[in-house]
């Protein structure tokens, strides 16, 4: 990595490590990691039900708090493009100056209080590792879709708008529409075409993983079955990771495109 | 440094902001871009510094170099915007070594920090600080690295009288020294202080283009402000 690419993510990793809004993030994670570690009787059992917090507060979060942080900081965005600095540099160094803290946020607020449930029992590690690799994931490829929406549209509450859009379609549209095509030609082997689907969406992929790695995709049914074939092993796991990491690749590439043409 | 801009035209969406600018700054002296709102000042400002992308078959030359995209010229160019907003959580001792680190400059020229009193001020996070204490940053950052070539955006917009007045004193002393000043304002007195030259710019066209002192003598004026009044008055 270039000089100015690591110094522009160290000076807005700082800016957004000191943000309140960030420890408050950081602290609410952990609360409800305690909590469901404390209410819930068993590490395992807390594991299960922080799927969900893994799931839509993490990239919720990221792409909120990713928009905004980028429309705030257009005007320093501008002041380092008039200095010696190429454009990717700023770029680049803006993505990783937000998913820096983003991610550090993530593993402190939950795995912190994790770490020390599994000194009581130690079973639950790899589950610990899924559940933070996952969530890990989750945040770049979701900073990755606020940087380039903000980036590309120029009104602020529209950018908003179009990055909630995109987590509500990820989140829930998505399986809607699944749930639609499955409905509507129900007499036909749909497990193929599911499956592709299903790699396309970014939750989807982590959703499967997770529950492959907690031994609960027999609630899928038989298309668990289907997924448990692709998905489980070493090799499953590799496709998955490579998913979510074109997941967000393919946003970071776009915004850098845009970036490249844009106006300040 | 040379500045030169031909054929200048930049379109956003259907409106057409600039409408084939020519123009080429003198070196070591101090030219306001003036005129009404919508112009084109700023949009001619930001194609210099490379922030807006002209059209196809504009050029922008920098010391007898083409700027294509390129952003090693910038290492000459000082910009004070209107209003600078930096990192909020960042103290502006902090913002002022990003700087530093991102130019590589190991000894920049802080005389306006003591000047403009901000010493004490830069230890606090920049959030904290007021309107004119950012824009006392903002003038530190843009003249610190010993710029050949000074843009400013409205520069004394938020100083109060004294800093404004040392901060003009900065200023001849920097074009004394040869540097190449480019300003927009709509304060009168301060175009009278600081202007050498001036360019009017009406719906992204130089109307003129000259020594003020030429501008005033052809509209037979004495004071600057009559001028450009008369110059801003609708066409019949």
């Amino acid at each position: 990595m270039r000089g100015a690419t690591r110094r522009i993510i160290a000076t807005h990793a700082t800016n957004v490590g000191r943000s309140r809004w960030l420890l408050v993030y950081t602290g609410l994670l952990a609360l409800a990691a305690v909590l469901l570690v404390w209410l819930g009787g068993s590490a395992a059992r807390a594991l299960v039900s922080l799927i969900n917090v893994v799931l839509l507060l993490v990239p919720l979060m990221a792409v909120v708090f990713g928009t905004l942080y980028v429309y705030n900081a257009r005007e320093f965005t501008e002041l380092l493009l008039t200095q010696p600095v190429e454009r990717d540099a700023a770029y680049f160094g803006l993505v990783g100056g937000l998913a820096v803290p983003l991610v550090v946020a993530f593993l402190v607020g939950v795995g912190v209080p994790l770490g020390f449930a599994a000194f009581s029992d130690l079973t639950i590690l790899p589950g610990i590792v899924a559940l933070l690799g996952v969530g890990t994931l989750l945040v770049l490829v979701f900073t990755a879709f606020a940087v380039a929406l903000a980036v590309r549209v120029e009104d602020r509450a529209w950018g908003l708008g179009a990055a909630l859009l995109v987590w509500l379609v990820c989140t829930v549209i998505y399986d809607g529409l699944i749930l639609l095509l499955l409905a509507t030609v129900r007499d036909r082997p749909l497990e193929i075409p599911v499956l592709v689907m299903t790699m396309l969406n970014p939750i989807d992929v982590a959703r499967i993983q997770l529950l492959l790695t907690f031994d609960i995709a027999a609630l899928l049914g038989y298309t668990g079955t289907v997924y448990e074939r692709v998905f489980s092993g070493l090799l499953g796991r590799s496709l998955a990771v490579v998913v979510l990491l074109v997941c967000a690749m393919v946003p970071l590439l776009v915004g850098r495109f845009w970036f490249r043409r844009k106006d300040f | 440094m040379s500045i030169e801009v031909k054929r200048l035209r930049k379109r956003f969406g259907r409106m057409e902001v600039l409408r084939g600018v020519d123009l080429a700054f003198a070196t070591g002296r101090t030219t306001a871009i003036v005129g009404p709102n919508a112009a084109g000042k700023t949009t001619l400002i930001k194609a210099i510094l490379g922030l807006v992308r002209p059209d196809q078959g504009s050029e922008v030359w920098i010391d007898g170099t083409r700027v294509t995209g390129e952003s090693g010229y910038r290492e000459r160019i000082g910009y004070m915007p209107q209003a600078a907003r930096f990192p909020p959580h960042l103290t502006g001792r902090e913002v002022l070594s990003v700087l530093c680190r991102l130019r590589g400059a190991k000894d920049p020229n802080l005389e306006l920090v003591d000047l403009l009193g901000l010493e004490p001020h830069l230890d606090k996070r920049v959030g904290a600080l007021s309107g004119g204490s950012r824009q006392k940053l903002n003038a530190v950052v843009a003249t610190m690295f010993r710029p050949a070539v000074l843009v400013l955006d409205e520069p004394t917009a938020g100083l109060d009288p004294r800093a404004s007045a040392i901060f003009k004193d900065h200023l001849a002393k920097a074009t004394g020294a040869g540097a190449t000043v480019l300003l927009t304002s709509h304060i009168v007195s301060e175009l009278e202080d600081l202007a050498e030259d001036l360019v009017f710019l009406v719906e992204g066209q130089v109307r003129f283009h000259g020594p003020v002192d030429d501008l005033k003598a052809q509209a037979g004026e004495a004071k600057l402000e009559r001028v450009l009044a008369r110059l801003l008055e609708p066409s019949p």
